[in-house]
């Protein structure tokens, strides 16, 4: 099967289509100034202006904690990380500019409702504690969706993803730190570690989106070559990998039936309750609302100075051509 | 007695600083009166960062999120080295000193601790303490306490940062739109109150004259940095009268006890904890 099939293409766009899918057989990179199909373009525009949002709303949770951080140094690094955050949808915007978008049209998107951000962001962050759960959990398992990503096909998405995936590992580090530390103090700070790693752990897993079964969008973009692994088995090996880390910092991972198998070579784990995964994606999670509120609320109390940058620009232009 | 001249070290991160003060062969431990100067400056930076954090996430645009998160980090790095090495005099480490003193003990002046207002008023008091900053951390480079010297030196270079992005937007939102160039005036007329107290006298910096910057002797380079930008602007220097101040002297505004309150509730609520 060709890798985008297209059946009503013309002659033109049927050589076009070869070239393309030849480009993407040879694991060569497509660049903005390519042919590419409609759909390829459009599929892109979703997951890559999802993913900037996602890094905006992100900032959310972990900014609520910036000015209650427990430690200046906890407060150094958070306010490194969310800023990383800030600069990560930066880049993630401009790529996605290559693909005939705007930013103010993304973010308009994003403000209406009409795009999606990563669901994992409409849970709460109540405890400090949730600082190292969202670390070490949720970076760890964006890490993991986002290292193949660094080989997407689409160009300017893989050299992004390069850069943010360097900055998502010190993230998750500080996060494990955080934990860590949590867990090699007082009681009352163990009880703070393990309550977060509870609410975490599950909507964690569900970062991988659903059951392969179950999700009609993955196999075009794994042909593609913009996804290179399935959910399942990323968040097979995310599993495997956070097992042991919880063992060496000493925290329960809230799941009865995870347990090696020697035959598999992998941990076995619980059903997910893809029902509430579904529930929140529909909207009626912990902090939806609340998340679009504030993020519209930073964005409408800061249209006046937006329109003052232009129109001083906009001045400062045309001054430079009265002049020349 | 007055403190012998060390010279200045390497650049110093707060947690060399705080790993090599009073070591053998790192930053001798200030003494009591040279202590006490550091705390006012270390607070000053402080109770800015503090401020400046609050904005992350909440800017006009990413661009700003990005660039008041910088200018707040590099202030809270200024912080976190002077509030080390005042602490060191006493056995206190910075979060000693930053989250388990209560309003009166803090040594900040007021401008630092006044809320933020919209983003003309940030901006306004950006580019008052970031002039400040400027010509404070150029006199200190001198301070015969090479620690104090070689912080104010790393600081200088950033400050510089911070005093380029506040020009631009003072220009920029005063003549930008109607709108902006009223928050702007109003910003500023609110801000300018507080402008005075960064140059009255300073007992801690009687205390050390050959460490520290005299607070009067930085005014006339102050407004010559300001002065022009406001001249830029076409702004002029509001008439709202000056506050009484006293921040030096624990004397503070209604503002910090709410940013405290925020600031030191969970580390309060762990007392010995280690995070």
């Amino acid at each position: 099967m060709s890798a985008a099939t297209s059946p009503t293409a013309s002659p033109s766009e049927a050589s076009k289509l070869a070239a393309f899918d030849a480009l993407i057989a040879e694991n060569q990179r497509i660049e903005p100034s390519d042919w590419m199909p409609e759909a390829y373009r459009k599929t892109l525009v979703r997951q890559m202006s999802q993913h900037a949002h996602s890094e905006i709303i992100g900032m959310q949770p972990e900014g609520n904690w910036i000015t209650r951080a427990p430690s200046l140094k906890r407060k150094a690094i958070l306010m490194a990380k969310v800023q990383d955050e800030a600069g990560h949808g930066l880049y993630l915007y401009s790529a996605t500019e290559t693909l005939g978008i705007t930013r103010d049209e993304m973010l308009d998107q994003l403000h209406t409702g009409k795009a999606k951000y990563s669901s994992i962001f409409n849970y709460l962050a109540p405890s400090w504690a949730d600082m190292g759960s969202i670390g070490w959990l949720v970076d760890g398992a964006a890490i993991a969706n986002q290292v193949p990503l660094c080989r997407a096909s689409y160009g300017p998405y893989g050299r992004a993803m390069v850069r943010i995936c360097k900055e998502e590992s010190f993230h998750q580090r500080q996060g494990f730190e955080i934990l860590l530390a949590l867990m090699n103090g007082t009681e009352a700070q163990q009880r703070m570690a393990q309550e977060s790693v509870d609410r975490w752990y599950a909507p964690a897993l569900m970062m991988f989106g659903p059951p392969d079964a179950e999700s009609p969008n993955s196999q075009q973009s794994m042909a593609w070559k913009i996804k290179r692994f399935s959910n399942d088995d990323l968040r097979q090996r995310f599993v495997d990998m956070i097992v042991p880390q919880a063992e060496f910092l000493g925290v329960t991972l809230p799941d009865p039936d995870l347990r090696w198998n020697e035959d598999r070579g992998h941990y076995d784990f619980g059903e997910l309750d893809w029902d509430e995964f579904y529930a929140v994606l529909r909207g009626s999670g912990q902090a939806n609302a609340l998340r679009l509120a504030k993020r519209r609320a930073a964005h409408d109390e800061g249209a006046w100075v937006r329109e003052a940058a232009r129109a001083y620009a906009e001045r400062a232009a045309s001054s430079e051509r009265l002049a020349s | 007695m007055e403190h012998q001249r060390q010279p200045p070290t390497e650049v110093l991160t707060p947690e060399a600083l705080a790993a090599s003060v009073g070591q053998q062969g790192g930053s001798p431990s200030p003494p009591d009166a040279v202590a006490r100067y550091a705390l006012g400056l270390g607070d000053d930076a402080l109770i800015l960062a503090q401020r400046l954090g609050e904005w992350i996430a909440n800017a006009p645009e990413l661009e700003e999120d990005v660039a008041l998160g910088n200018i707040g980090l590099d202030t809270l790095g200024h912080a976190r080295s002077l509030l080390t090495y005042a602490g060191s005099a006493w056995g206190k480490t910075e979060d000693d000193l930053a989250y388990f003193r209560d309003e009166a003990d803090f040594r900040c002046r007021q401008i630092f601790e006044q809320p933020n207002g919209d983003f003309a008023q940030t901006i306004a008091r950006q580019l008052i303490v970031s002039a400040y900053f400027t010509v404070l951390y150029r006199g200190l480079v001198d301070s015969a306490d090479g620690t104090l010297a070689a912080i104010a030196a790393k600081a200088a270079k950033e400050v510089d940062y911070h005093l380029d992005h506040s020009e631009i937007w003072s220009v920029r939102l005063a003549l930008g739109t109607e709108e902006s160039r009223r928050r702007t005036v109003a910003g500023l007329e609110a801000i300018w109150p507080f402008v005075d107290e960064l140059f009255a006298d300073d007992p801690a910096a009687d205390a050390v004259p050959a460490v520290a910057v005299r607070p009067g002797t930085l005014r006339e380079p102050f407004d010559a940095i300001v002065l022009p930008v406001l001249a830029r602007a076409e702004l002029a220097v509001p008439t709202t009268p000056a506050v009484a101040g006293g921040g030096r002297l624990g004397v503070h505004s209604e503002a910090l006890g709410h940013l405290l309150a925020e600031m030191q509730v969970l580390a309060r609520q762990h007392p010995g904890a280690v995070w």
